[in-house]
């Protein structure tokens, strides 16, 4: 009887930080986590990157962050208006919180064919 | 100013530190003891004894007294209140003049208020319940050396908490053998993994060994994984010179993290590594080992929230906090209410968390809560609850004690975190609905499963923290 392990083998994968290890996002997924960065009362912003340089901290603005956003609507067209114009680019939402001076949420939407 | 005559001998101290009419100023330190003075002593008294001897007072009077203004640099005794459900126990509420005091210093700080006074026959037990940093002392202290903000930046991380893991077995493995354990736990998803406290430089595993090959463990996770990774590489040491020597080690091998226990290894060594950190821009995490000597009996000693408010003064980037869910169980008020210490700007005074003043940290940067001690999957949703996005989660045996080893563990424990996390997001209370969501995401991570059906027996903790949620 050949051997058969009941150890699994976990391999390395690149993962893009927050939400890296959660399946793709359905777009009522995506919408949630839009509404809870608006919710926050924080700005959301767009940006890519081509995966070789996703480890970079400055990834390229998608035009400037969506100050006053309200729309959900608007930020999903938007996501996919970055997406369409550079489609080997991963695509991340960024949540801009202006009291901390930092970011409140910072996930992959669309990830890159590297 | 009237003229005072020296008159020798023995007086109460009430004559002179008990002023119930004082009102505090702003820039005064003000302390909360719990105080069990002998019985029969009146609490007038012994609060006053208290405020003499942690300032300018002895048990004679002096001539040389009369030479300054006791007036203005001595302690008072300016409030008293019952303790509830304790008869022989009260609060003396002490305001210290801030001249009292060198600057930028909690080690001054803490040898007045925590030096003779405890060892002193009139109490029997005395405990220092809480300090209020006046903002005007608060600006004279270096603090964080980056913070909870530049932290996140420098690292990449947003809108989670981080992820983390002490190695284990604590003590003998060598140094590549640790590596080994590291960068498994790195590449399977861990943010940080973290030196137990106890790994210094003994023989089994000297200090640049371990640097070294630890070093490789984060380049080839970091490579492979795409994602920024840390070690804290513990340079605890014998003295202050070999202290920042490993230190100026981590740094030439280009790491973003260093660690220090700040009881263990003394508040002149933790403030001088600070400013070290801030210097040559490395994060600090720092671990309490001996805290519970100090803050656990509840009418001697010295309570952790005023550990981790002399910690923020002095620096530090990360503290341990507890976990209130996990095999060291703490209260869930208390402890909300020093973490709030550590990482608000403002905290406002709260009986009910145990926080008996307002703080005020102005621009001082905050500290990363540290939950780490007996936690697993199961406990994620009631973690990240409690805890919230500013905090690393450390599982220590919830990671390497996978039965596929330490980066499926690793693996269970992201995926658990970022499906609560999420779950959060969309307005779920992740507490009451921890079994759907775990259960869930377990759906599309064979790691999470087997960890949950690993860790399943510790059910009853599991219920446990599901009441916590309704109380």
């Amino acid at each position: 009887m050949p051997f058969q392990s009941t150890l699994g083998d976990y391999q390395t994968r690149p993962t893009l930080e927050t939400f890296g290890f959660l399946p793709a996002m359905s777009q009522e997924e995506i919408f949630d986590q839009i509404a809870y960065v608006i919710a926050q009362g924080w700005t959301p912003g767009i940006e890519h990157v081509h995966p070789t340089n996703a480890m970079n901290h400055y990834w390229t603005m998608w035009k400037l962050p969506f100050f006053g956003a309200a729309d959900l609507g608007q930020i999903v067209s938007e996501l996919e208006a970055c997406h369409r114009a550079y489609p080997d680019h991963h695509v991340r939402l960024t949540g801009y919180d202006n009291y901390t001076q930092s970011q409140g949420a910072c996930f992959v939407v669309f990830a890159g064919r590297g | 100013m009237s003229v005072k005559t020296y008159d020798a001998g023995v007086k109460e101290y009430r004559d002179m530190y008990w002023t119930p009419d004082y009102v505090p100023l702003d820039t005064d330190l003000l302390a909360c003891f719990k105080v069990t003075g002998q019985p029969g002593v009146p609490r007038e008294e012994v609060a006053a004894a208290v405020a003499a001897e942690s300032s300018t007072g002895t048990w004679s009077t002096v001539w040389s007294e009369l030479l300054t203004d006791l007036e203005y640099y001595k302690g008072r005794a300016y409030r008293i209140e019952d303790v509830p459900g304790d008869k022989e126990s009260f609060y003396a509420f002490v305001a210290y003049p801030i001249d009292l005091f060198e600057e930028g210093s909690v080690v001054n700080v803490l040898t007045s208020l925590v030096g003779n006074v405890f060892g002193f026959k009139a109490l029997r037990h005395l405990r220092l319940e809480d300090i209020r940093f006046p903002i005007a002392y608060v600006k004279t202290c270096l603090g964080p050396p980056s913070g909870i903000q530049v932290e996140r930046d420098k690292m990449s991380k947003y809108g989670r908490p981080l992820l983390g893991c002490t190695i284990k077995p604590k003590l003998g493995l060598s140094a590549k053998n640790y590596g080994r354990a590291v960068y498994e736990c790195l590449r399977g998803g861990l943010d940080f993994t973290k030196d137990d406290e106890n790994v210094n430089s003994q023989p089994f595993m000297r200090w640049q060994n371990r640097f070294e090959f630890v070093a490789e463990a984060v380049a080839a996770s970091q490579a492979e994984t795409g994602e920024r990774k840390g070690h804290y590489l513990n340079v605890t040491a014998p003295d202050p010179e070999q202290m920042y020597e490993r230190a100026e080690f981590a740094k030439e091998l280009g790491q973003p993290i260093i660690m220090h226990d700040f009881l263990t290894g003394g508040f002149t060594a933790n403030t001088g590594l600070a400013k070290w950190c801030r210097k040559n821009g490395i994060l600090l995490h720092i671990h309490r080992a001996m805290h519970a000597v100090i803050d656990r009996h509840p009418k001697h000693g010295i309570h952790f929230r005023v550990l981790a408010k002399c910690l923020r003064l002095s620096g530090g980037d990360h503290l341990h906090t507890g976990t209130v869910v996990g095999k060291l169980e703490g209260d869930r008020g208390s402890t909300l209410g020093f973490v709030d210490l550590l990482r608000e700007s403002f905290i406002p005074e709260d009986r009910a968390r145990g926080i008996f003043f307002d703080q005020d940290w102005g621009s001082m940067p905050g500290v990363f809560a540290v939950a780490s001690g007996g936690i697993h999957v199961w406990h994620m949703p009631a973690l990240v609850t409690i805890f919230g996005d500013d905090s690393v989660l450390q599982f220590g045996g919830g990671t390497q004690g996978h039965p596929w080893g330490n980066a499926a563990g690793a693996a269970a424990n992201r995926v658990a975190l970022e499906a609560c996390v999420k779950a959060r997001n969309e307005g779920r209370e992740i507490e009451k609905e921890a079994r759907e969501v775990l259960s869930s995401a377990a759906k599309h991570s064979p790691e999470l499963a087997i960890a949950m059906e690993t860790w399943k027996e510790i059910k009853f903790e599991f219920e446990t923290v599901d009441k916590l949620d309704v109380g």
